[in-house]
């Protein structure tokens, strides 16, 4: 977990050290050049780093920006798969000292934090109360400045919508220092579009968020094998209104008549009285993630055992022993059991993948699709994998709808992540690959997510949003940030 | 001043990014082309603009996006270096390679002493060469990772009697590179010297006798292979490694009453 130290902004004080290039000023502060990867691992970048902790400190991070000239990005857990967190040459402003709880009423479930703090400082320091984010992500370790600047859902998007919908107000500050309210009544334009803005109106500094009361630290969760992509997809739409979460892992290796098999989970809250001990169930020692996998492996062994089985041909082995597991213990009526939240929630942190994906990294590829014509949509998209040689290694199906976000990707459909595992010798397919599913989800009417893009073009991207969007999205960024000091790789890549 | 600058890099099409000093000519120039072929981003910096810039042109059309841009630089002003540094950094969007080929050897005779020549040639050759690596260094120290390469000379191995101060500077730019060596290894930072035997250059044109002569373009293609291999001391052809070292074993006493 992130430390609760208190030092001093990096960013210092002293105006006339403000004045000197980067590196004299670094040697003098100790603020150093520093290596940056995101999540997936797949590239890296160098950046002026700064951890400011106070409002001050932030202050002056902005001003050092403005006078040497340089760009200011901001990293919050460093979870985005692409270049979303990333500034090269710039300066990085990372969040996670900035991390206090600043209020929280146990009888409302409203919660006031800042940019810094973790989703599981926040789940940890709820969850005894009665109470659960409404919204979480596959990984704890993201920041909630991060999550709203991205908008994150879960997997009840469909029903809850993205962490935005559940966001009462924030404080946000404008690169000239000045911080601004901003909630549904007050300045709601940029309430909708710095949700979603990726980072590039202004920091959060202070965030109200809305949790759900939960009656029990247990879900009742129903797990089934599913035959195929339309099977699964029935099985949503048949439980969509019985359910709290839904999620299905695809095994993207075999085609025809197996394309699209897999797996689902399906989560529903107990209702009060339902859990005959809610104080225990409740308590962080029920919720804790175990240090071993099926009870017996130590989780640090995990990435060596699994790296002879990252290639094509391995992962298509995990892939089917995972399936007919699933088959054999649940078939395709399900089994039903109980578990703690965080145990449902948190995969991407009980297992490390990310240390067996080697030195290339992987890339995540997430499409959403309009609910309509998805089923064709996606075999379109899982099939065109098998052609270019490049399956993908983890799909993750979830359902959406609409929200009043101005960037967002969210919309009435389903998506499907899809983690491609990249090497020396498939950079250029993979390339290929992106720009081919980028035309098909398209023509479907479908979105894309920035937190996990490391492949679009500025011209898909205002094919998906529309012109008109981003016009206003850069006419409140002007307004916001009139000097153009806000600046990531994404959004140089995308919008530059 | 509007400068066309770099293509946009994409995430799934990461390039080396490189600082070429002294790339307007002889094995600079050789080694710009052959990077940039190899997928480099190369910031190319020389004094002669125009050529260099050709250069560069000529590069980025054969590559077909734009991968190199050229720099005007004199680098005996060291103390533009800092600043020209972090520019270059900036727009390159990040470093992982610098190679430092500038070099003078302007014409001595047998009997001449010129403190003029000596200083241009240590200039040119070694605090330039210091001025550029430094900064490389220190970025590359903190980072942890990074590969700086040097151009020295195989003239740097001895003191012969041809051209007291060419040797001389090429010496202290193969014993700096060592240093740099032996400080950086530890921080995840290849060190790579060059000794370059004869290569058929403006340099050569003073040389007196002159045998296993290899074009630049060869020259560059054996650095190229040294860079990727990131070996530590090569020599470019790789045979005059035995002359070296039969060179550095000779005693004294014999190396002075030779015309080597």
């Amino acid at each position: 977990m992130t430390s609760m130290t208190k030092q001093p902004a990096a960013g210092g004080n002293g105006q006339q050290r403000l004045n000197q290039s980067p590196s004299a000023y670094q040697r003098e502060s100790g603020v150093r050049q520093e290596r940056v990867s995101p999540w997936g691992g797949a590239s890296d970048s160098t950046s002026y780093v700064f951890r400011p902790s106070t409002l001050e400190g932030l202050r002056d991070v902005f001003a050092y920006a403005r006078r040497s000239g340089l760009t200011a990005g901001f990293r919050g857990g460093g979870n985005s798969y692409g270049d979303a967190a990333l500034n090269d040459e710039n300066i990085l402003i990372d969040f996670r000292r900035m991390n206090r709880i600043l209020d929280w009423d146990p009888a409302s479930g409203t919660i006031r934090v800042e940019p810094g703090v973790t989703l599981q400082q926040l789940w940890q320091y709820v969850i005894e109360d009665g109470w659960w984010p409404p919204v979480v992500t596959g990984t704890m370790k993201i920041t909630m400045g991060g999550g709203l600047a991205m908008n994150v859902h879960g997997k009840n998007a469909w029903k809850m919508g993205p962490i935005g919908e559940h966001t009462l107000d924030f404080e946000l500050m404008l690169p000239d220092g000045e911080v601004i309210h901003c909630s549904r009544e007050e300045n709601a334009d940029v309430f909708h579009a710095a949700i979603g803005g990726f980072g590039m109106l202004g920091a959060f500094t202070a965030i109200t968020l809305q949790m759900k009361r939960v009656y029990s630290g247990l879900l009742s969760v129903e797990a089934a094998a599913s035959p195929n992509l339309a099977a699964m997809m029935a099985y949503f739409e048949q439980h969509l209104d019985e359910s709290d979460y839904l999620v299905g892992w695809i095994d993207a290796f075999p085609g025809g008549e197996h394309l699209g098999r897999g797996q689902v989970h399906r989560a529903v809250y107990l209702g009060p009285g339902e859990d005959p001990a809610p104080e225990v169930t409740l308590t962080l020692a029920n919720q804790q993630i175990p240090d071993t996998i099926i009870g017996i492996v130590p989780k640090i062994w995990l990435p060596p055992l699994m790296r002879p089985f990252y290639n094509n041909a391995g992962w298509r082995l995990v892939c089917h022993a995972k399936f007919l597991s699933s088959l054999v213990k649940e078939g395709y009526d399900g089994v039903q059991y109980q578990q703690p939240h965080a145990h449902f929630h948190f995969l991407l942190d009980a297992i490390p993948f990310k240390n067996a994906y080697g030195p290339a990294g992987i890339i995540q590829y997430q499409v959403f699709v309009p609910a309509d014509t998805a089923e064709g949509t996606l075999t379109t998209l899982l099939e065109m994998g098998h052609e270019h040689h490049m399956p993908n290694y983890l799909s993750v199906l979830k359902r959406h709808r609409p929200d009043p976000f101005l960037m967002t990707h969210g919309l009435d459909g389903y998506s499907l992540a899809m983690d491609f595992h990249l090497n020396e010798g498939n950079r250029a397919r993979m390339r290929q690959l992106a720009r081919e599913m980028d035309q098909v989800v398209l023509d479907a009417g479908g979105r894309f997510y920035f937190a996990k893009d490391s492949t679009l073009r500025p011209d898909v991207v205002r094919a998906y949003l529309g012109p008109e969007t981003i016009t206003r999205f850069r006419t409140l960024k002007e307004q916001c940030d009139p000097e153009g000091l806000l600046e990531t790789n994404l959004w140089r890549r995308l919008f530059a | 001043m509007t400068r066309e600058t770099f293509s946009q890099e994409r995430p799934l099409q990461p390039e080396t990014k490189t600082i070429i000093v002294g790339a307007s000519s002889g094995i600079g120039a050789a080694l710009l082309q052959a990077l940039v072929l190899r997928g480099h981003r190369v910031a190319a910096l020389a004094r002669r603009y125009e050529v260099l810039e050709a250069s560069c042109d000529e590069a980025n059309e054969r590559a077909g996006s734009r991968r190199a841009v050229a720099y005007e630089h004199d680098v005996t002003d060291f103390a533009s270096v800092p600043a020209l540094f972090e520019q270059i950094s900036r727009e390159l969007g990040g470093l992982d390679l610098i190679v430092y080929v500038a070099g003078a050897q302007p014409d001595v005779g047998p009997h001449e002493y010129s403190i003029e020549k000596d200083e241009e040639m240590v200039k040119v050759n070694l605090l330039g060469a210091m001025a550029w690596l430094n900064q490389a260094a220190c970025r590359f120290s903190e980072v942890g990772r990074g590969h700086i390469v040097g151009v020295s000379s195989i003239s740097g191995d001895r003191g012969r009697s041809a051209f007291p101060g060419y040797h001389a500077s090429k010496g202290g730019l193969s014993i700096y590179l060592e240093s740099l060596r032996n400080r950086l290894s530890r921080r995840g930072v290849t060190v790579t010297t060059i000794k370059p035997g004869f290569v058929d250059t403006r340099l050569l044109a003073n040389a007196a006798k002159t045998f296993w002569v290899i074009s630049p373009e060869e020259a560059a293609q054996q650095i190229v292979a040294a860079i990727e291999a990131r070996r530590q001391t090569v020599y470019v052809p790789g045979r005059w490694r035995w002359v070296s070292l039969v060179i550095q074993l000779l005693p004294s006493f014999l190396f002075r009453r030779l015309s080597v």
